[in-house]
C-alpha cells in the first residue's frame, strides 16, 4: 500500500490486483492500477464515467481479459480462469434479471448449474428469498416488480451461490433517490450479514461514502486516492479529488512562511495560517482547499482578521432546510461557498442578498495542496 | 381531458380497426364465399341458392357431399397428410438453416449488419418462379449440384432413406420438393428470428455466464427460450404458405409428392367440380387456422407478459 500516499492501513490482502493495464487499441482504460483488498471490507471504484471503474470490475468479473497485471483471489490467479468458473458473483448494472424466468429460477439458476439436488437448491433458494424478503414473489417475472424488488432478486441471485467476491456495478443507479438512499442501508445490512467482501463501481459519491469502507477515486484509468471516506473526504491528495468529492473552495496562492508547526500561504483575498507543517518550499505555488461548512459567516469582524479570515458580499443564496448555502463574492471577484447550519427557526436580521460578511475558519480547517 | 381521452380512443379503435377491416374484406368474405360454394349445388353453371322459397316451404339446402367425398376417399387424407409432413420437413430445415444464420447476422459486428440482411433478401430481386426453375437445371443429370451429389455419394445415402426412387435421379422426388421448398422459405425464417435475436440483451448471457453457465448452456437455457417468439413466427411464415404450396410441387416434385394444392387445381381446374375444391380449400384453411390460432394466442400473451 506504500504506493498510495493516504489511505487506512491495509490488512492482509484478499484480492490482489498488481499492476494491471487494459488497453482497448490505443486507448488505455484501466492504467497501471494495483489494489489490495481485504477479507469482508466493501470496497468502492469512484469515478466519473468513462474513468475505467467498470473496466475494472469486469476483469474481476472474467468479462475482460487485462493486457497485463495479475489479478488473485486468496492467493489463486484469476487469468486462466472463464467467468462461469469465478468464484465471485456480479450483480449487474439495472440488474439483467432473465425475463423469462420467476423469481425463483432467477435465483436458482446459478445453483443448477452447479448441478446441486433439487432439495439443496430449493432450500437456498427459500433461504434467499427470506434474506431479500421477497417469499411472496417467488413465482412473478421480474417484470411484475417494481424496481426496488428487482434490485433484491438480482441482489439474492448474486449471493446464492455464496460467493467469495460480490461485484456490484452501479447496484443502487437505477433507483430514484428517495428509494436509493433506503435501500443503500439495507443492502449494506445484507451484505454485512452475509459477510461476502465486496467490490462496488459507482459515479456517485454519496453512494460510495455511505456503503464503503474504503473508496478508490479512479479518474483516467488511474488511482488519484485510496482510503476511507473521511479521509478523503478530509484530507483529499489532489485539487481534483477534494473538487470530485463534496464541494469546496480552491484558492491559489503561494507559500510565504514554513514552519515545522504551522505554515503561512499568501493568497488573493486572505492570508492563510495553517495550523501543521507540509512539505515544501517557501515561495512554492500551492492550493487551499476549504470545505464550505467549515467557515463561519458573521456580520462582526472576527478578533483576529489578519488570518483566516476574508470580507465579502453575499452574491447568492440558496436554502436546502437543514442549511443554506451563501455564495461570497471577495475582493478579487472570487466566490466563496459556505455552507451554515440553520440551528435556529427563524433569526432575526438575517444574512441576505447584498449584505456585507466576514468568513473565517480555524487553523485547522483546510487542507494545502501541493498536487 | 375525458374528452381528449376519448378521442384518443376513438383514434385507437380507428387504427386497430384497420388490419380488422382488410382481414374482414381480403380473408373472411372470401373464405365465406368459398365455404358457401363447398355446400353448393351445381345447376348448369350456376350455383343454387342456399335458402329457397317455393310453395310455402322454405328450404334450406346444404349439400355435404364434397366434405363427404373428402372423408370417405383415403386420396385426400393422405394428401393432406403428406401437405403437411412436407411443410413440416421443409420448417425444420428452414429452423436449422436459419437459426445458426440468424445469430451470427445478429452477432456480426454493427457495420456489417444491413450488407447481410441484403445478402438475404436479395434473392427477392428474382422472379420465385425462376429461381425455382433454376434449380430444375441443377438437380437434373448433368447439372453441377446433381453431379456433386452424386459425385460425394450422397445420393445412396438419400436413396437409403427413401429421398429419391433411384440412386442418381434426383428431380421430381420428395428430396428435390423439400429442397426447393427449403431454399425459396428460408428467408421467411431468418427475417423473424434475425429481428429477434438482434434486440436481445447480450448482457444476460454475461449474467448467466457470471452465475456458472457455459456458452452452450447460456445458449440454450437464454437464447433459445428468449428467441421464441422468433422461431414461431419464422415457423408460421414457412409452415402455412408450404402446406399449400401449388408451383414448387409442381416444378420440383414427382408423381409421389402429389400435395393438396395439386389437388385443389385439379378439382377447379380439370373436373370443373367447384364445390369439391372449395370443401377441400375450406379443409385445407382450416388445417392451417389452428397453428395460427395457437401462434396467435402465444403472441398475445407474450404481450400482455412485456407488459
Amino acid at each position: 500500500m506504500s504506493q498510495h500516499a493516504v489511505g487506512v492501513a491495509a490488512p492482509a490482502a484478499f484480492l490482489q490486483i498488481q499492476d494491471v493495464v487494459k488497453d482497448f487499441g490505443g486507448h488505455l482504460a484501466v492504467n497501471h492500477v494495483s489494489l489490495d483488498i481485504a477479507k469482508g471490507e466493501i470496497f468502492a471504484l469512484l469515478g466519473s464515467s468513462g474513468c475505467g471503474k467498470s473496466t475494472l470490475l469486469r476483469m474481476l468479473a472474467g468479462f475482460e481479459t487485462p493486457t497485463s497485471g495479475r489479478i488473485t483471489l486468496d492467493g489463486v490467479d484469476l487469468a486462466s480462469m472463464p467467468p462461469y468458473q469465478r468464484p465471485m458473483n456480479m450483480m449487474f448494472q439495472s440488474y439483467a434479471l432473465f425475463p423469462h424466468l420467476t423469481v425463483w429460477d432467477n435465483i436458482a439458476f446459478g445453483l443448477r448449474r452447479e448441478g446441486q439436488a433439487s432439495a439443496q437448491v430449493n432450500a437456498r433458494v427459500e433461504a434467499m428469498l427470506k434474506l431479500v424478503q421477497l417469499g411472496k414473489y417467488a413465482k412473478r417475472k421480474p417484470h411484475q416488480l417494481s424496481g426496488g424488488q428487482q434490485q433484491r432478486v438480482a441482489l439474492a441471485r448474486s449471493l446464492a451461490k455464496q460467493p467469495q467476491m460480490l461485484l456490484l456495478d452501479e447496484p443502487l443507479g437505477a433507483l430514484d433517490k428517495k428509494l436509493r438512499e433506503e435501500t443503500q442501508i439495507e443492502l449494506v445490512n445484507i451484505i454485512e450479514q452475509v459477510g461476502v467482501t465486496c467490490v462496488m463501481v459507482t459515479h456517485d459519491q454519496e453512494e460510495a461514502m455511505t456503503m464503503a469502507s474504503r473508496i478508490a477515486v479512479m479518474s483516467e484509468g488511474s488511482f488519484l486516492q485510496v482510503g476511507a471516506p473521511a479521509d478523503i473526504y478530509e484530507t483529499p491528495a489532489t485539487r481534483f479529488v477534494a473538487d470530485f468529492i463534496g464541494n469546496v473552495n480552491l484558492m491559489d496562492g503561494t507559500l510565504a512562511i514554513d514552519r515545522p508547526d504551522h505554515v503561512i500561504i499568501d493568497c488573493a483575498d486572505c492570508k492563510h495560517y495553517v495550523g501543521h507543517g507540509i512539505t515544501g518550499t517557501e515561495g512554492m505555488a500551492v492550493s487551499v482547499a476549504l470545505r464550505p461548512e467549515k467557515i463561519t459567516l458573521t456580520r462582526e469582524a472576527p478578533a483576529d482578521t489578519a488570518f483566516n479570515a476574508t470580507q465579502g458580499t453575499v452574491k447568492e443564496m440558496s436554502y436546502f432546510g437543514s442549511f443554506t448555502v451563501y455564495h461570497l463574492a471577495l475582493a478579487s471577484g472570487a466566490l466563496l461557498k459556505v455552507s451554515q447550519a440553520n440551528t435556529e427557526r427563524h433569526v432575526d436580521d438575517a444574512l441576505t442578498w447584498g449584505d456585507r460578511a466576514w468568513a473565517h475558519w480555524s487553523p485547522s480547517a483546510h487542507v494545502v495542496l501541493t498536487a | 381531458m375525458l374528452q381528449r381521452l376519448r378521442s384518443l380512443a376513438t383514434g385507437r379503435t380507428a387504427v386497430i380497426g384497420v388490419p380488422y377491416l382488410w382481414l374482414l374484406v381480403f380473408f373472411l368474405l372470401p373464405f365465406l364465399i368459398v365455404a358457401r360454394i363447398s355446400v353448393s349445388e351445381m345447376e348448369n353453371v350456376a350455383f343454387k341458392d342456399l335458402v329457397s322459397f317455393k310453395d310455402g316451404l322454405l328450404q334450406l339446402s346444404l349439400k355435404f357431399s364434397g366434405y363427404q367425398f373428402i372423408a370417405e376417399d383415403s386420396l385426400y387424407f393422405d394428401t393432406y397428410l403428406r401437405s403437411v409432413q412436407y411443410a413440416a420437413a421443409t420448417t425444420l430445415l428452414c429452423l436449422g438453416i436459419g437459426y445458426p444464420f440468424a445469430y451470427f447476422m445478429a452477432r456480426a459486428k454493427l457495420t456489417a449488419q444491413p450488407a447481410l440482411l441484403m445478402l438475404v433478401m436479395l434473392p427477392f430481386w428474382t422472379s420465385f418462379l425462376l429461381r425455382v426453375y433454376a434449380w430444375k437445371g441443377l438437380l437434373s443429370e448433368g447439372g453441377w449440384v446433381a453431379d456433386v451429389i452424386v459425385g460425394l455419394g450422397l445420393d445412396q445415402l438419400l436413396f437409403a432413406t427413401g429421398l429419391i426412387e433411384a440412386p442418381g435421379r434426383l428431380m421430381n422426388t420428395p428430396f428435390s420438393l423439400v429442397l426447393g421448398m427449403t431454399y425459396t422459405y428460408l428467408p421467411f425464417m431468418i427475417l423473424p428470428l434475425y429481428a429477434n435475436l438482434a434486440k436481445m440483451d447480450l448482457r444476460l448471457l454475461e449474467a448467466a455466464s457470471d452465475l456458472g453457465a457455459t456458452a452452450w448452456v447460456a445458449f440454450w437455457k437464454i437464447t433459445v427460450p428468449l428467441s421464441k417468439a422468433g422461431i414461431i413466427a419464422g415457423s408460421m411464415l414457412v409452415f402455412i404458405p408450404c402446406v399449400g404450396e401449388f408451383v414448387i410441387p409442381e416444378l420440383l416434385g414427382g408423381p409421389r409428392t402429389l400435395m393438396i394444392g395439386r389437388v385443389m387445381w385439379d378439382e377447379f381446374f380439370s373436373n370443373n367440380d367447384w364445390p369439391m375444391a372449395s370443401s377441400v380449400a375450406v379443409v385445407m384453411v382450416l388445417l392451417i387456422i389452428v397453428p395460427l390460432a395457437i401462434f396467435n394466442k402465444y403472441q398475445a400473451e407474450a404481450q400482455e407478459a412485456r407488459r
